[in-house]
């Protein structure tokens, strides 16, 4: 039950570091260091929440989770569902739910990252296919594709043999060349660094629980820090006012038709300024020894819950 | 290009610039100048027809191959998926910038405008 509790509150505080860290400021000085503390919550939330649930439904077996799970398993091979007959009997109805939740839980994250993994790959499949079909080559733009459509897009994407990259017609129209460089050099930073991997588990999540409205909000978040991961490396080749005034650009040429639902929510500021922002005003970089601290604080916690996993109390 | 994706290309572009059906035949007939075996262009079109972009009817003992979408409505999905307006934001692929709202633009010029003033 010690270890029950000591996940329990693991569990509890990856959720409220999760929403301090979607309100942080930090995250924009340092969106890679953002981006591993976001994966290291979302995991660690995962492995101590299914860690709590079986090491309070097998607290009977006063083996902790691993143990307890070893001694179920025993209990079952040798007589079945039966629950009178488990050594650690009797089971309460509580117990009993605890590991039903745990093995669901568990069942429907990774049936989430597959289906979610599945409708990425036939999506961009899809999308693959067609492009060979429409889009052309362009002497201008080496290395990308282009697509005859009067708004301006560019995107990339990704694969591990087929990836490309991706820029309309209206889009080479209101660009510079040294904005289109800029464009470039952020999509291929996509596409190299395979940023859609980072963003697998968050989407999987967010199918998987459609109606946890957070989960969406994490997800955004994410996202602009990935965009501004990107940017980050852009920048190392181009200019940051380049970069800033092709988002512009796309900005004033694209917005003809969009459908209320990408409207920025709220009062918030929109993705899109917050990121010109940073481009166009640089602030510091988030040093070192507070990259650091965090990332160290983040892992520490993962291997806390991953050792109450074999805590046998 | 590889050879194939080539291929697919240069057929669908014939596909698309006739109004009606065409046969094997007729196709080959419309690229004799690349010299192809029918077969070939037999198993392009079958190729076109599994990846769904191409309709197949039969007409006595030949099958007649149409265009299943006009190159522009491809064109439009493909956009229409990049822009990020199919309300399923997710990670297949990855825009530079999702399509903005009248707002969000304004906003952004207000940002830009902005850092191109003198500090003061």
């Amino acid at each position: 039950m010690v270890s029950a509790a000591l996940l329990a509150t693991i569990a509890v505080g990856c959720l409220v570091a999760a929403a301090r860290l979607r309100r942080a400021s930090w995250p924009a000085r340092g969106p890679y260091v953002a981006v591993i503390t976001w994966q290291v919550l979302g995991l660690t939330w995962g492995i101590s929440t299914i860690g709590a649930l079986l090491a309070f439904g097998l607290a009977p077996y006063g083996k902790g989770a691993i143990g307890g799970l070893l001694a179920l398993t025993t209990d079952v091979s040798a007589h079945g569902l039966h629950l009178a007959k488990f050594a650690a009997a009797p089971f309460g109805a509580t117990r009993v739910a605890a590991v039903l939740v745990a093995f669901g839980l568990t069942l429907v994250l990774f049936c989430g990252l597959v289906a979610s993994t599945v409708h990425v790959v036939r999506t961009r499949r899809r999308h693959h296919d067609l492009l060979e079909l429409v889009a052309r080559d362009d002497p201008e733009v080496p290395g990308a594709r282009v697509l005859d459509h009067p708004a301006a897009a560019a995107y990339c994407l990704p694969g591990v043999l087929r990836s490309k990259v991706v820029i309309s017609a209206g889009a080479l129209r209101v660009l510079a060349r040294s904005e289109l460089s800029a464009v470039l050099a952020h999509e291929h930073a996509h596409l190299r660094q395979r940023h859609d991997l980072v963003l697998l588990p968050f989407s999987s999540l967010k199918r998987a629980f459609p109606r946890v409205r957070v989960l969406d909000t994490y997800y955004r978040a994410v996202a602009l820090l990935i965009e501004m991961c990107a940017d980050d490396q852009a920048r190392r080749e181009r200019s940051p006012k380049e970069l800033a005034t092709a988002l512009m650009r796309f900005g004033t040429a694209g917005n003809t038709h969009v459908p209320a639902g990408a409207m920025a929510v709220g009062d918030a500021e929109p993705e899109v300024v917050t990121r010109v922002s940073r481009l166009v005003t640089p602030t510091e970089e988030l040093s070192r020894v507070v990259a650091a601290a965090v990332l160290v604080s983040a892992f520490v916690l993962m291997s806390s819950a991953l050792a109450l996993w074999h805590l046998p109390m | 290009m590889n050879r194939l994706g080539d291929l697919e290309r240069a057929v669908m572009e014939v596909l698309w610039a006739k109004d009606e059906s065409l046969t094997v035949r007729e196709v080959s007939r419309a690229l004799a100048d690349r010299d192809l075996a029918h077969t070939t262009v037999m198993t392009v079109l079958d190729r076109l027809a599994k990846k769904g972009v191409v309709a197949r009817s039969r007409e006595g003992r030949a099958w007649r191959y149409s265009p299943a979408a006009s190159r522009e409505s491809y064109v439009s999905e493909l956009m229409f998926e990049a822009l990020g307006q199919t309300g399923d934001r997710d990670a297949a692929l990855a825009a530079f910038v999702r399509s903005m709202s009248g707002n969000e633009a304004e906003a952004l010029r207000r940002a830009l405008a902005e850092s191109d003033q003198p500090r003061t």
